[in-house]
This record gives C-alpha cells, sequence and structure tokens, in this order.
C-alpha cells in the first residue's frame, strides 16, 4: 500500500480556504433565499393558467348571458348565429358532440379493452414489448392527420359503401376518433389490470378455470374502476377533441341523429366562429365563450370522475 | 494491498497504547451530548442521552437494530432533520457551541463533520468530480488546487494507487469496497475535524471491510470517528471507546477493553455474548 | 363433487379450452386493428404525398398554384414558434417541479397545485386557444404572432412537462442528495450539482414529448387566427406566421374544391410525421443513452 507520503505534507490547507471562502458567501445566502420564492412564482403559473381560463370564459360569457337568456341557450334546438334574427341554441352543438363521442367510444372502448386484456393477460413479454410502442405511435399522431384521413379516405370508402352518407358527416369523424381513443383506453385499462395481484389470477386458475374465465370472472371485476375511469377519460378526449370534426363534419347545424348528414360539435363550432370573421363585442363573439365554457365544465367533470373513480379503485387494494 | 499480519500486529499494539495513553494524556471533548431527546412524531427514538466524545479517537455506537444509532449519529450532523416531524430536546455542544440551537448553520456543522453512509452513495460523475465536489461547492475552483485535493483525499483514503489512472471514469464503474473508500475520500476532501460512520461496511464482503477497518485506524491520527456497527467484534477491533445503547437509551460507555471485558451492566453483557440483537 | 365432474367430462372441458382460444384470437385481432388503420394511414399518406415531397416543395413560397406551391413558410413558422415554446416550458415546467417535489411542503396546498395541474392537463386544446386569443392576442396586443401562438401552445403543454419532470425528480435516488446535504452543500446546491444533473435526461425525453405535442396541435391556433395563405417568412416573435398544421388543414379543407391540395397536404404531413418520428427517436435515445444506473 502505497502510503509513503501521509496527509500532512501538503501545502493547502482546505478547511481554512473554505473557511476564508464562508465569509463571502453572502450572495450565496441571497440565491438560497430567493430561489424559493422564483419557484414558487413559477409554480403559480399554472394556477394563474386555471385562473386566466376560467376569468376569460365566465366574464365573456355572462356578455352572452345578458343577450341571450340561459334557458334558451340551453334549449335551443336552433342555431342561427349569422341570420338576420339570430338564434342561439346550443343543443345542435351539444347533440353533434354527444353523437360523435358516442360512436367514437363504441369503437375504442370495446377495441381499446380487448386490446388491454390481449396485452395484459395473453400477450407475451416479447409480443407486448412490440405492440405497445406501435400503440403509442398512434397516440402520438397529431389529430390534423387523423382529420385528413377521415376527410380524404375514410368518407369517400363509407361513401362507396352507403352512398346516402354526405361528403360531410359526422360517422366518419366519429369512426376515426375511436380509432385515435384505442390507445389511451388500451393504456389505462392495461394499467388497471397488470395491477391486479397476481395470487388472485392463480387462485382461479388452480380451480381449473380458464383464462377467459379467470379475466371475466376475475381480473376484470378487480379492475373494474380502473377500466372505467379510462372509459370516461376516453368520452372527455372525444368532447374536447377538434380538428377531424371540424375538418370531416362540416358546419352546418343540424339537430338531428342521422348520422350520415353533417353536424357540428362544440369544438367545430369554435373553430368555425373564432377563425372566421366575428368581431370582439358582437354576441357570436361573445357566444363563443358560453359554448367553450359549457365544453370546458363536461371535461372538467368527466376529468374529476375519472379520477374519484380510479382513487376509490387505488383504495381497494 | 492488504498489510501483512506483522501488520495487523501493529494496529492492535497501537489500540493498546492508544488506551495506555488515554490515561495519561488527556483527550479533548470534541462533541458534549447532554439529556438529549429526540422525537419521530410520536417514536420516543433517543432518551435522555449523555456523552462525551473524546477528539482523534475511535468511538463505537453499537446496539441492536432499531435502537436508535443511526438517529443520534445522525443527529450529530442533523441530518435527521431530513426526516419531517422530529422534535429535539437538550445539547449537543461541538466547539463550545450547541448544535442544536436554531441558529447553528447546518452547512457550517457539516462542512467540519463529515458522513459516511451505510450503503456506497458516490455521485453519478467521475471519480475526480466526486472528490472535487466538496471543494467546489465551498468555493474552491482553482483547478491546480482541486487536484491536489484530490490526489491527497484519495491518498488519505488509500485508493489513490488503485484509481489514479481512472480519475475520469464514472465512480459507478467501481467495486462495493471502492465506492465506500471513494466516499471516505470524498469526505477527507473538506479536511473536516470529524467523520461519522454508520454501519459503513455492512454491505461489504470481508476483505474489503477489513481495507476499512485499516483506514479508520490511520484516520483517527487526524480525526475524531464516530462509527456505528452491528459487528461487535469489529467495534472490539477498531474503537477505544465504545457505546452500547438499548431502546433509545445509552446502557454504558466506557473504553472498549472495559465494555468487553468488564462490563457494568447486565444488559451489555447478555448483548455482546449474543444473547439478543 | 360438481366441480370434478365437470372436469371429468372432457367434451364440455374442451369446449372452454376452444372458447378460451377463440377469445384469444379475437383480443389478439382487436389490438391489430389500431395498428392496421395506423399502417393504412401511413401507405395512404405516403402513396398520396410522396410524389409531391421534392426540394421545392420544402423550400418553396406558398402558391395557389399546387405544382408551384411550398411549405418553407410554414417550416420556419413551427421552427420560430419552437424557439417560444422550447424555453418557456423548460423554465416553467422544470421550476414547478423542483418547487413541487422539493420544496413544497407536502399538504394541502401542494395536493391543490398537483390537482390543478392533472385538470389542466385535460382541458381540450381549443379552450387554451380561446385563453391565448383573450389574454395574448388581444389583452397584450400580440395578434397573430409568433409569440402569440409560442406562449398559448407553452401553456398547453405545460402540465406534461411538469408530470414528467416531477417523475425524473422523484427518480433521483435520495441517497444522493444526502451525499451532497451531509458535506455541507446548501438545498439549491445540491439540487443544482446533483439532482437536476442527474435527472436531466428524463426531463429532456419528457419535453421533447411536449414538443411533438406542441408542433402537432391545430386547434388552439386555428382559434388565434393564424393564416395559412401567407406568403411573407417569419424572422421574429412579433411577426405572423403560419405552421405545418395549420398547411395541412388548409389544404385538407380546400381539397374539396382544389384536388391536387390533398396531395399537398399528404406531402405536408409526411413532413410532419418526419418531424416528430426524428424528435421522439432523439428522446428515445436519450432515455436509452443516460438511463441512471443508481
Ligand atoms: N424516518 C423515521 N421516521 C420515523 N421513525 C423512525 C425513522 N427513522 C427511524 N425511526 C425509528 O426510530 C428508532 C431508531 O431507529 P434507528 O436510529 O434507525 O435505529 P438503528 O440505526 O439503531 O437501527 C426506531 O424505532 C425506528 O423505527
Ligand atoms: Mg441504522
Amino acid at each position: 500500500m502505497a502510503n509513503s507520503d501521509s496527509n500532512n505534507n501538503t501545502a493547502v490547507n482546505v478547511s481554512e480556504m473554505i473557511a476564508q471562502n464562508k465569509k463571502k458567501k453572502n450572495l450565496s445566502n441571497f440565491t438560497e433565499k430567493s430561489v424559493p420564492v422564483i419557484l414558487f412564482l413559477l409554480a403559480s403559473i399554472t394556477v394563474l393558467t386555471t385562473i386566466g381560463i376560467l376569468y376569460t370564459l365566465i366574464t365573456e360569457a355572462i356578455h352572452f348571458f345578458m343577450e341571450v337568456p340561459i334557458w334558451d341557450f340551453f334549449t335551443g334546438t336552433e342555431l342561427r348565429p349569422l341570420s338576420q334574427n339570430p338564434e342561439f341554441g346550443l343543443l345542435p352543438l351539444l347533440n353533434g358532440t354527444i353523437i360523435s363521442s358516442v360512436i367514437a367510444m363504441l369503437v375504442a372502448g370495446p377495441i381499446g379493452l380487448m386490446s388491454a386484456i390481449y396485452l395484459s393477460e395473453y400477450a407475451s413479454d416479447r409480443v407486448r414489448r412490440v405492440l405497445k410502442p406501435l400503440l403509442e405511435v398512434l397516440a402520438g399522431i397529431p389529430t390534423i392527420v387523423y382529420g385528413f384521413f377521415a376527410f380524404t379516405f375514410v368518407t369517400p370508402i363509407i361513401r362507396a359503401i352507403w352512398p346516402q352518407v354526405e361528403a360531410t358527416n359526422i360517422l366518419s369523424p366519429g369512426l376515426v376518433m375511436g380509432v385515435m381513443i384505442i390507445p389511451m383506453i388500451a393504456s389505462l385499462s392495461e394499467d388497471a389490470m397488470t395491477s391486479v395481484p397476481n395470487a388472485m389470477r392463480e387462485g382461479s386458475l388452480a380451480m381449473g378455470a380458464t383464462k377467459l374465465e379467470t379475466t371475466f370472472k376475475v381480473v376484470i371485476p378487480a379492475a373494474f374502476s380502473g377500466i372505467i375511469a379510462s372509459f370516461v377519460l376516453g368520452i372527455s378526449r372525444a368532447i374536447g377533441e377538434t380538428m377531424i370534426v371540424t375538418i370531416a363534419s362540416g358546419s352546418s347545424k343540424n339537430f338531428t341523429f342521422d348520422i350520415t348528414e353533417s353536424m357540428q360539435t362544440m369544438t367545430a363550432y369554435i373553430v368555425e366562429v373564432s377563425g372566421g370573421e366575428a368581431a370582439a363585442g358582437t354576441t357570436i363573439y361573445y357566444s363563443l365563450y358560453a359554448v367553450a365554457l359549457t365544453l370546458f365544465v363536461f371535461t372538467l367533470i368527466m376529468n374529476l370522475l375519472a379520477r374519484y373513480v380510479s382513487r376509490k379503485f387505488r383504495e381497494e387494494y | 494491498m492488504s498489510l501483512s499480519s506483522e501488520n495487523k500486529m501493529n494496529v492492535k499494539l497501537n489500540n493498546k497504547d492508544m488506551a495506555v495513553n488515554n490515561i495519561n494524556s488527556e483527550h479533548r471533548v470534541v462533541y458534549d451530548t447532554k439529556d438529549l431527546n429526540l422525537w419521530y412524531s410520536d417514536t420516543h427514538a433517543l432518551k435522555d442521552i449523555n456523552l462525551e466524545i473524546n477528539e482523534k479517537e475511535v468511538t463505537a455506537i453499537i446496539g441492536p437494530s432499531g435502537c436508535g444509532k443511526s438517529t443520534y449519529i445522525k443527529t450529530l450532523n442533523r441530518m435527521v432533520e431530513l426526516v419531517p416531524g422530529v422534535r429535539t430536546t437538550g445539547t449537543i455542544t461541538y466547539k463550545n457551541k450547541n448544535i442544536l440551537d436554531k441558529s447553528f448553520k447546518v452547512e457550517d456543522l457539516r462542512t467540519q463533520v463529515g458522513m459516511v453512509f451505510q450503503k456506497a452513495n458516490p455521485f453519478p460523475k467521475s471519480i475526480y468530480e466526486n472528490i472535487a465536489y466538496g471543494p467546489k461547492i465551498h468555493g474552491i475552483r482553482n483547478k491546480k488546487v482541486l487536484d491536489e485535493i484530490v490526489e491527497k483525499s484519495l491518498r488519505g483514503a488509500y485508493i489513490w494507487d488503485e484509481l489514479k489512472d481512472r480519475l475520469n471514469e464514472n465512480a459507478y464503474g467501481l467495486s462495493g469496497g471502492q465506492q465506500q473508500r471513494l466516499c471516505i475520500a470524498r469526505c477527507l476532501a473538506i479536511q473536516p475535524d470529524v467523520i461519522l460512520m454508520d454501519e459503513p461496511t455492512s454491505a461489504l464482503d470481508p476483505k474489503s471491510t477489513l481495507k476499512i477497518e485499516e483506514l479508520v485506524q490511520e484516520l483517527k491520527k487526524e480525526f475524531s470517528i464516530i462509527i456505528v456497527t452491528h459487528n461487535m467484534q469489529q467495534a472490539a477491533r477498531i474503537s477505544d471507546k465504545t457505546a452500547f445503547f438499548l431502546n433509545g437509551e445509552v446502557v454504558e460507555f466506557d473504553d472498549t477493553n472495559t465494555i468487553f471485558t468488564n462490563p457494568n451492566d447486565s444488559r451489555t453483557e447478555d448483548y455482546i455474548s449474543g444473547r439478543f440483537g | 363433487m360438481d366441480k370434478l365432474e365437470s372436469i371429468k367430462s372432457s367434451s364440455k372441458m374442451n369446449a372452454r379450452i376452444r372458447k378460451n382460444s377463440i377469445w384469444k384470437s379475437i383480443f389478439f385481432l382487436s389490438t391489430l386493428v389500431g395498428l392496421v388503420v395506423l399502417a393504412i394511414l401511413i401507405v395512404r399518406v405516403l402513396g398520396q404525398g410522396l410524389a409531391w415531397l421534392d426540394w421545392d416543395f420544402l423550400t418553396g413560397r406558398l402558391s395557389t398554384s399546387a405544382e408551384r406551391a411550398g411549405i418553407m413558410g410554414a417550416i420556419l413558422g413551427t421552427v420560430w414558434v419552437m424557439i417560444v415554446v422550447i424555453p418557456v416550458t423548460l423554465i416553467v415546467g422544470v421550476g414547478t417541479a423542483i418547487y413541487l417535489e422539493l420544496y413544497a411542503k407536502k399538504g394541502k396546498f401542494q395536493s391543490f397545485i398537483a390537482t390543478n395541474i392533472s385538470n389542466l392537463a385535460g382541458v381540450p386544446s381549443i379552450v387554451y386557444g380561446l385563453l391565448g386569443l383573450t389574454v395574448f392576442s388581444r389583452l397584450m396586443g400580440l395578434g397573430n404572432a409568433v409569440l402569440a401562438g409560442g406562449l398559448t401552445l407553452a401553456l398547453l403543454v405545460l402540465p406534461i412537462l411538469i408530470v414528467s419532470a416531477q417523475e425524473a425528480l422523484r427518480a433521483v435516488p435520495g441517497y444522493l442528495s444526502e451525499a451532497s446535504l451531509a458535506m455541507g452543500a446548501t438545498k439549491w446546491q445540491t439540487i443544482r450539482r446533483v439532482v437536476l444533473p442527474a435527472a436531466i435526461p428524463s426531463i429532456l425525453t419528457g419535453s421533447i414529448l411536449a414538443l411533438s405535442r406542441a408542433i402537432g396541435e391545430t386547434a388552439p391556433l386555428t382559434v388565434l387566427g393564424i393564416p395559412a395563405l401567407l406568403i411573407p417568412f417569419p424572422n421574429g416573435l412579433f411577426d405572423t406566421f403560419t405552421a405545418l398544421p395549420m398547411q395541412i388543414y388548409y389544404w385538407t379543407l380546400d381539397s374539396s374544391l382544389v384536388a391536387e391540395y390533398a396531395n399537398l397536404a399528404a406531402a405536408t404531413i409526411i413532413v410532419l410525421l418526419l418531424l416528430l418520428f426524428i424528435l421522439n427517436s432523439v428522446a428515445i435515445f436519450i432515455r436509452n443513452k443516460f438511463q441512471q444506473r443508481y
């Protein structure tokens, strides 16, 4: 062991140098005190964002409701913002939003759930390692691309099969939106299912149940609230989705249940009106905020609901 | 690398010499703990601790798991405060000041009191940067000075020869024993007065353990060392004084020889003879 | 006893096993649905757009004539917006994450901010557009300049970055900061020199993913009134701009008037997806390369 030169014979006296540096430490003291303040201010930006959203939506919506009675807005079946005697009924938009979301969930719900079952219960590790990143790619495609796909590819195909379908219709964007939401439901449901303890599965399998029976009698009931939460988030995502419906469903404000027709969603209305000529201060302009506020409240409720459900779920283990 | 058996004998002899010396030359007290109590929220983890720890000696703290050894040693550099809800009463006097006083700057305390942890915890940086870390945060930027400190600290921890050609490698490439000695070297880099060690060898193999024990023997020439260990042989081998903790209390504190050959308290005897813990 | 019997009656058993394997196939095929659509989408876009994707298209200015149209303006616009989004989200996002993980006392306030952030993550992007329109465009008078678009998109992706930065910071083991604090380092020194460097690779990965999201966003830009038919190139933060997704949007809409526009949209989509692909590859590379072996 090279112990030839010991610690003592050295020129630098570190502790003394440190002690000396300490004396001029005022600056670092200041840093130490101001950093948390700066970080706090940065963190409060997220709170300001929420306040900003609420404040703008509410104040401008109030302007709107001073001109259009709130009751008329929520029960009106006519939406004619640009006509001579304009009408501002929300129901056509609400209808378009709900119908497109229902179509999307009819696609994304079962397929997402079945994908989750496959990934969590059946797939080998190797298969899962290939499939999951691919599903993530699907989730990463910008919605504008899906909009393009719905409008220029899916709609023509649907029309070839079912000629009554209009060039802009709610069916095509609904279906494509469903595909877009599959990865979200698949991955959240899969998380819920993989966190079901293996002991529960083994108990069932040991009694001679098949994997299928175990999945439906043990895993899904145990992961139920997590699965529900993933569906709720999927719905919230569908309600808030904008570009696909804006492009592929057109802008007619029909209050109808005919999925072959063009319908407008709340989001598409906002795009149409804000991107258009509506000057600040007009009723049309304010209607933007009333619709957006409704949309915001809807998605907020969905998100809170999803959190509430999945928290209950976490308590179970 | 390991000392010959002859040298080992020397170490043991040294130990005895020190013990004899203790009687004559009075060692100054480095830490004077008076009526220390500590609570983690509701857990009363330290109860009425009174200990005088001497400078430039090795003081071992032994006791069964959960008796408060780590808590006590972490109180000596106030690292225990990182746990939310910790309360203390009593005093610990270090260099004439009560370190438990809120006005005492923990950064100053920890600059003078180094710590080596149970699990080696080098930074995910190069070996050089690991050693230079302490000096740098304390304002030493001069490259030549840093080079000198790095070499000196690695020599002080007896790993200069092993590592001098690998200074720019990531410390995570080292073996467990090397990492722990690197952590000791990192401590030495800011020239502390005291080194606290919390079971520094419990994660190491016997060979690395022996090296660290030899190192401790060397270090006590310059530093006051307080070492927590659950290995009684280790305490017997390397320490001058031993404190036996049980359920948050100090049962007995005396010369290591006395504790291991002729303990006062029957509980100490029980523990040492392996009847519990 | 019932059970034993049913197991013994092998025909029933076989039926159950057959049912299991049929369903297994159904589950597998469901998993493929999304991927098949993805494949069709990509093949379709490539088929439509690849022929139009050449140097002139990439570097050309916008034109109403499909043959001469180029997307340089949109590319530059997207780059300029990112020049706003990157620093704003990194500083605000990482700062917020550090505050929440390392400074804020665990309690009501911290969980209030955390809840708030997760709610913000669920707000539809079009609502951010309205916020941007009201605050940045009108109130601050930024109109439809790069800065207005950049700040709006920055707020939109901020929650993504905060959450991933929080995870990155949480993954840094406590014993590293303990080692630093035990040497007399202050809290901020410890964060800046130990915790942040250890978390940086994951933070970068997260911020690239947030950036990809911002690059593909269209809805908030439509609300801000970002034009698509813009001939001049943007040269600064206060210039009007257009962006790749806006270009795709208008060409898609107008493809019912001029059929070639669909091909231009497809070609632009290829550029956009390629950009996202590169960004994500970088993110994965960083994640794998710098994954800490704590
Ligand atoms: N972070 C903590 N929070 C609450 N209680 C703790 C914490 N750390 C230790 N304790 C409690 O304090 C007592 C002493 O623990 P410790 O000092 O770690 O013991 P030792 O190091 O001797 O094994 C134990 O009862 C332990 O449960
Ligand atoms: Mg301990």
